[in-house]
């Protein structure tokens, strides 16, 4: 795509952003969707980081989203009524489980590092699950709220206003994206890229591979911890479930959807994908199913995503 | 407590059982054309609940002998249909397409089924335990180790022994060797599926047996299966099922003195095998 039309469109997609809770007020839907649609962005757009830009196949996200979130919620019922510090645990507890998973995994590749992480990520899952009387166990962790942020000068009410919550989560967003994006442009990024077309290529140059992969391993799930910590604000609940296998494939199809190639693909996916399952989950009990189709006819019809498809119809 | 922990072992080695030949299938498929089958358990909840329909009609040992074999005839069509457009690009799409096909039949169970774990008759004589001393001994679950034992012989037989069997372990090594040999690779992929599937029902009929019937019990059984294969090596079906035996084995003794313990273990024990020796027990260097 030529220069001047990118400004365009990142003009366009920053404006839907920034405007989303009116339009979609408008269109007969709720604010709460869009806070939703920007988290799960986030997540996807992290997981992305290793997927579309490293060539490294995660299917065990959701643990470190899954950490952000009862990070968050277990220090704000038990510890800190304090929305940062919490958010900073979970965050936290994210990257070290990160960091030392990483360790493990990092010298495997394609479906084994696949099969590796989908088994990891399980972990995280059996604690929450079986740890009853600290995490609620299969209820979820409930019985504590956001609180408002203070941050010395100003207190941004993200309990008691939905667009204070949306802008948080946005401004995150944008935060991580733009981190995101610069560590792909610096010649750290750059070197991913080269691991993802020839990692052998890379190696004999003196690149030191696994170092690299844990970095963005690392990386990624951080955002992804984070993404975890928000979601977690957002419904004021930490659910097993975000820790689960099928939420890290929620992850991945999103990635796919929108376009794994590019960086801003993973968010259109995450838009449809969440849309989707909202109107699924209100139309029909079994939207499970659908859901299994729409991942079946993805793979069959749309590998290339959204942006995939648009990108190679323009010339460039 | 010498009997607590020995009904634990011989538990754990039933659900180990189980978990092995699970994995098996998962592995053959893995091994010959680098597919993570996500849909097998959901493979194995229809096996369970093709039994429950059968019984009826058939009796305990139709249903047994049937339900596998119609599972795999249905494994048979997925691959036909849509795994094998996918061989050749990336792992990540048939890794998400039987992604969604495991929501399909877990969902699909759970509608034409309903939620609730369903009873699943099993021949009288069969529940009582054998010996007084040893309560757990009863004749399900010493069959069961037996028809699993000879599951598992039957298909090293099959590999070992018969030409479909060599040409999959052959193309578990070199898949182009195979096919420029004159091997037709499509057919060979479809019935190495449709096996893996067979020893999916299998597990599936057995299980229902034991656990009883609910749509969730392929995601419960299926990620263990993934630790058996990772523990045991890739590419090696000896390692699964050595894997498969050991965390049962593990987390049966665990549950004795930490039972909310029991299914982490299984991941501890997989950290350690990837610490010390990533390609797993039995797996062979570089092949991953």
């Amino acid at each position: 795509m030529a220069r001047g039309s990118k400004l365009v469109a990142a003009a366009f997609l920053w404006l839907a952003l920034i405007t989303m809770p009116d339009w979609l007020n408008l269109i007969g839907s709720y604010p709460q969707l869009g806070t939703r649609i920007v988290i799960l962005a986030l997540a996807a757009m992290s997981l992305n980081f290793l997927l579309g830009f490293t060539g490294t196949l995660s299917f065990g996200h959701a643990a470190y989203f899954g950490l952000g979130a009862y990070g968050v919620g277990l220090t704000l019922k038990y510890l800190v009524p304090n929305t940062l510090i919490g958010m900073a645990v979970g965050v936290g507890a994210g990257l070290v489980a990160a960091a030392i998973i990483g360790a493990l995994i990092v010298r495997l590749r394609g479906i084994y590092f696949a099969m590796v992480t989908i088994a990891f990520g399980q972990v995280f899952y059996f604690i929450a699950y079986r740890w009853n009387n600290v995490t609620g166990g299969d209820d979820g962790l409930s019985g504590w709220n956001r609180l408002p942020i203070h941050l010395g000068i100003a207190t941004i009410d993200i309990l008691g206003n939905e667009r204070a919550m949306y802008y948080t989560a946005l401004a995150l967003f944008a935060l991580a994206a733009a981190l995101m994006a610069l560590l792909l442009r610096s010649p750290f990024g750059r070197t991913l890229l080269a691991i993802r077309e020839n990692e052998r290529r890379a190696r004999f140059l003196g690149i030191p591979v696994d170092r690299h992969i844990w970095m963005a391993w690392v990386i990624s799930c951080t955002f992804a911890a984070v993404a975890g910590a928000l979601y977690a604000l957002l419904n004021n609940f930490a659910d097993p479930h975000d820790l689960r296998w099928d939420q890290s494939g929620d992850f991945v199809i999103m990635a796919v959807l929108g376009g794994m190639r590019s960086f801003w693909g993973p968010l259109i996916g995450a838009a449809i994908f969440v849309a989707l399952q909202d109107y699924l989950s209100t139309q029909t009990e079994n939207w499970m199913s659908f859901i299994g189709v729409f991942f079946i006819l993805v793979v069959l019809f749309f590998p290339r995503g959204v942006l995939g498809v648009i990108r190679r119809r323009s010339p460039t | 407590m010498t009997q607590l922990i020995l009904f634990n072992v011989f538990n754990g080695l039933i659900i180990g059982a189980f978990y092995a030949l699970m994995a098996l299938g998962l592995s053959l498929i893995l091994n010959l054309s680098g597919v993570i089958n996500f849909a097998h358990g959901g493979f194995l909840a229809l096996g369970g609940y093709l039994a429950l329909v059968l019984m009826p009609y058939t009796g305990f040992w139709g249903a047994l002998v049937l339900a596998p074999l119609l599972t795999a005839a249905v494994g048979l069509v997925v691959e036909r249909t849509l795994v094998r457009p996918l061989y050749g690009r990336d792992p990540l799409y048939s890794l998400l397409l039987t992604f969604g096909l495991a929501f399909i039949l877990e969902d699909g169970t759970r509608f034409i089924w309903g939620p609730g774990t369903l009873p699943f008759s099993i021949p009288g004589w069969m529940t009582t335990p054998l010996s007084g001393k040893f309560f757990f001994l009863t004749g399900f679950r010493l069959f069961m180790v037996l028809l699993v034992t000879v599951a598992v012989i039957g298909l090293f037989l099959i590999l070992n022994r018969t030409r479909l069997g060599m040409r999959i372990r052959a193309g578990t090594l070199d898949l182009e060797t195979v096919s420029a040999l004159g091997v037709n690779v499509r057919v060979l992929r479809n019935l190495n599926f449709g096996i893996g599937i067979y020893l999916a029902g299998l597990a599936g009929a057995l299980a229902a047996g034991m656990l009883g019937l609910q749509p969730t019990i392929g995601s419960e059984l299926i990620m263990p299966s993934f630790v058996a294969i990772i523990i045991g090596g890739l590419g090696s079906l000896t390692g699964t099922l050595l894997g498969g035996l050991l965390i049962g084995v593990a987390s049966g003794v665990t549950a004795v003195f930490f039972p909310s313990a029991s299914e982490a273990v299984i991941y501890v024990l997989m950290a350690i095998v990837l610490l010390v020796r990533p390609r797993g027990l039995l797996g062979e260097e570089g092949r991953f």
